[in-house]
């Protein structure tokens, strides 16, 4: 056999992956095999890989189970690392690890975003020495990717399992998206479970993609395929720029979503009768151009990106259809997170707010309300990009606050008409102030004095008052909103500013 | 069959549907009222309304039954 022959016999082996029954048991599970994702998943199959040879001379562990390289996503160059669980179910070994690392290091220098295709098993427990708790152990992935985080994107699509420390690979990602069925994120197995704690559970209940991505909120988008999950990666990475020293890219400008409805009627007047936030999302945004995030997860709040005349935009929009868009403690959480993944990369943010406030009484209390709080309100207040607060309908209590009230830097604050800004609603202020009162009086006499208590309330949070006051920059006819929101972020768009000067704030977590 | 549960803690406003009422997806069955904002309680699949838990007035807390969908 000559050099050449050699070399394209071993090639050709290593490519194939792991045993036939490997692949065959993939198939039925719906899972792909990882170099038929990479085709998917660049404009054109991986431009380089390194280490394809890496424990070539152990026979039976092609590329070590991991496949590293570089391709491009809508021309950007990419990293990605990818396990192949047809070679011992993608566990790790040393010379995997090390691949990891090197492709994150790649990363780091060349300043590109980084994709990991987990479906992974974990640790390789014979190689555990060489593997687990050293300066190149599999610790430094985690170290490395804490340093990537908020210089490049980095996502996590999730295939298969990700089991024990491997959990933490979608932890530290900015996005996690979970295959339905496949994909599943746990620190002990249910069979440990059993076994540690006598608890008796599925892999699905405990750790199954759908558990993640509407319960615990590990999980930040929910497929049924690996298709769905790629083509939602290659949508998402063109929100983002390469990296933090750029603004995103800008793409061609479409119209709104046709609609027989105006903004002006989508919102109902009266303040508490519910609506669908995501049908005035339709009428300011380019059309199709919403990528939600945490779609499924404290739905009471709308985070997503999107487009506004071809420019990316973060929003954070409280959803008054559900939960009364009442913010709880997920939907702070949630909020956090997003606001810091928009302002690490240049994204505008902006804010529709319709909310009563934040959710009160002892469970919430008991959950920490205040911390979670507290940590929307921090990511929201040191967010220097541009930074626009809508007053759809009402802002009462912490909830301004929360969605960049005035006095949190917003570029400007605006209003609809029939906006409400107030400590708290009427009804609950009257009671709040009146209460020994309205016990006092009869049957009759109450509901008259509730009426003209209420009234006199709502005119003095009157909206042209709080204009007149300034704590507003303006009030628009609400089929304006698009067009005002052009203008305003073209004008913000060069805002370079540092929050304040320090090593880093002490987070409320 | 169906279980529909609180999303929240309130009273029950009004009930939009009755046992017997046929619904489908996205559909209101209920009404809370919580935090002074009426809470829409839907229906997740399509079906009739075998049975309501809750009467209007009635307090419900977070996770309560509220209908049985079949």
């Amino acid at each position: 056999m000559s050099f050449i022959e050699e070399l394209e016999q071993r090639a050709e082996t290593i490519k194939q992956g792991g045993k036939d029954k490997y692949h065959e048991a993939n198939t039925k599970k719906g899972k792909l095999f990882v170099r038929k994702r990479l085709e998917l998943l660049f404009d054109r199959d991986m431009e380089i890989e390194d280490a394809f040879f890496a424990n070539c001379m152990a026979g039976d562990l092609p590329s070590d189970g991991v496949v590293t390289g570089i391709g491009k996503i809508n021309g950007q160059n990419v990293c990605v690392m990818a396990n192949d669980s047809t070679v011992k179910a993608g566990s790790w070994g040393k010379r995997t690890v090390e691949k990891i690392l090197r492709i994150q290091e790649t990363a780091l220098k060349l300043e590109i975003p980084i994709i990991y295709l987990v479906d992974s098993a974990g640790a390789r427990i014979t190689d555990q020495i060489e593997m687990f708790p050293g300066r190149r152990g599999a610790g430094r992935i985690f170290h490395n990717q804490i340093k990537l985080s908020g210089r490049v994107p980095q996502i996590c699509l999730l295939f298969g399992p990700s089991a024990a420390g491997g959990a933490y690979i979608p932890a530290f990602c900015d996005i996690v998206v979970m295959v339905e069925g496949n994909a599943s994120m746990y620190l002990g197995s249910p069979r440990m479970a059993e076994k540690v704690i006598g608890e008796k559970v599925t892999l699905e209940e405990m750790g199954g993609a759908r558990m993640h991505c509407t319960i615990s909120g590990v999980g930040d988008v929910l497929v049924k395929t690996e298709e769905e999950a790629i083509t939602y990666a290659r949508k998402y990475l063109n929100y983002f720029p390469a990296n933090f020293r750029y603004n995103p890219p800008v793409t061609d400008p479409l119209d709104v979503k046709a609609s027989e409805k105006t903004i002006a009627e989508i919102v109902p007047e009266n303040q508490n009768a519910a609506f669908n936030m995501l049908d005035l999302i339709d009428q300011v945004i380019d059309e199709g151009s919403l990528v939600e995030v945490k779609k499924e997860f404290a739905k009471e709040l709308i985070t997503g990106l999107a487009r506004i005349n071809g420019r990316s935009v973060g929003i954070i929009a409280n959803q008054p259809r559900v939960k009364g868009g009442v913010l709880f403690t997920d939907s702070a959480d949630k909020a956090a997170k997003f606001i810091q993944l928009c302002n690490a990369f240049n994204i505008p943010l902006l804010f529709l707010t319709d909310v009563p406030g934040f959710m009160i009484g002892t469970k919430v209390e008991r959950e920490g309300i205040i911390r979670h709080g507290a940590k929307m309100l921090s990511s929201m207040s040191e967010a220097t990009v541009p930074k626009i607060s809508v007053i759809v309908r009402k802002a009462y209590g912490a909830g301004l606050y929360a969605m960049a009230g005035p006095a949190f830097e917003p570029d400007s604050v605006i209003a609809f008409p029939n906006a409400q800004i107030a400590v708290m609603g009427p009804e609950a202020a009257v009671n709040a102030v009146h209460a020994n009162k309205i016990a006092q009086l009869s049957e009759e006499e109450r509901s008259a004095f509730i009426q003209e208590k209420q009234d006199a309330y709502r005119e003095e949070i009157d909206i042209y008052r709080l204009a007149s006051e300034m704590v507003i920059d303006d009030i628009i006819h609400p089929d304006r909103l698009r067009e005002e929101l052009i203008k305003r972020y073209e004008i913000y768009e060069d805002k370079n500013l540092t929050f304040t000067e320090r090593k880093h704030g002490v987070y409320p977590v | 069959m169906e279980k529909i549960v609180a999303s929240m803690a309130g009273n029950v406003w009004k009930i939009v549907k009755n046992e017997g009422d046929a619904v489908s997806s996205g559909e209101d069955v209920v009404i809370l009222e919580s935090m002074k904002m009426e809470i829409p309680i839907s229906a997740e699949g399509d079906g009739i309304v075998k049975e309501l838990k809750v009467a209007e007035g009635d307090f419900v807390n977070e996770g309560d039954e509220i209908a049985i969908i079949e």
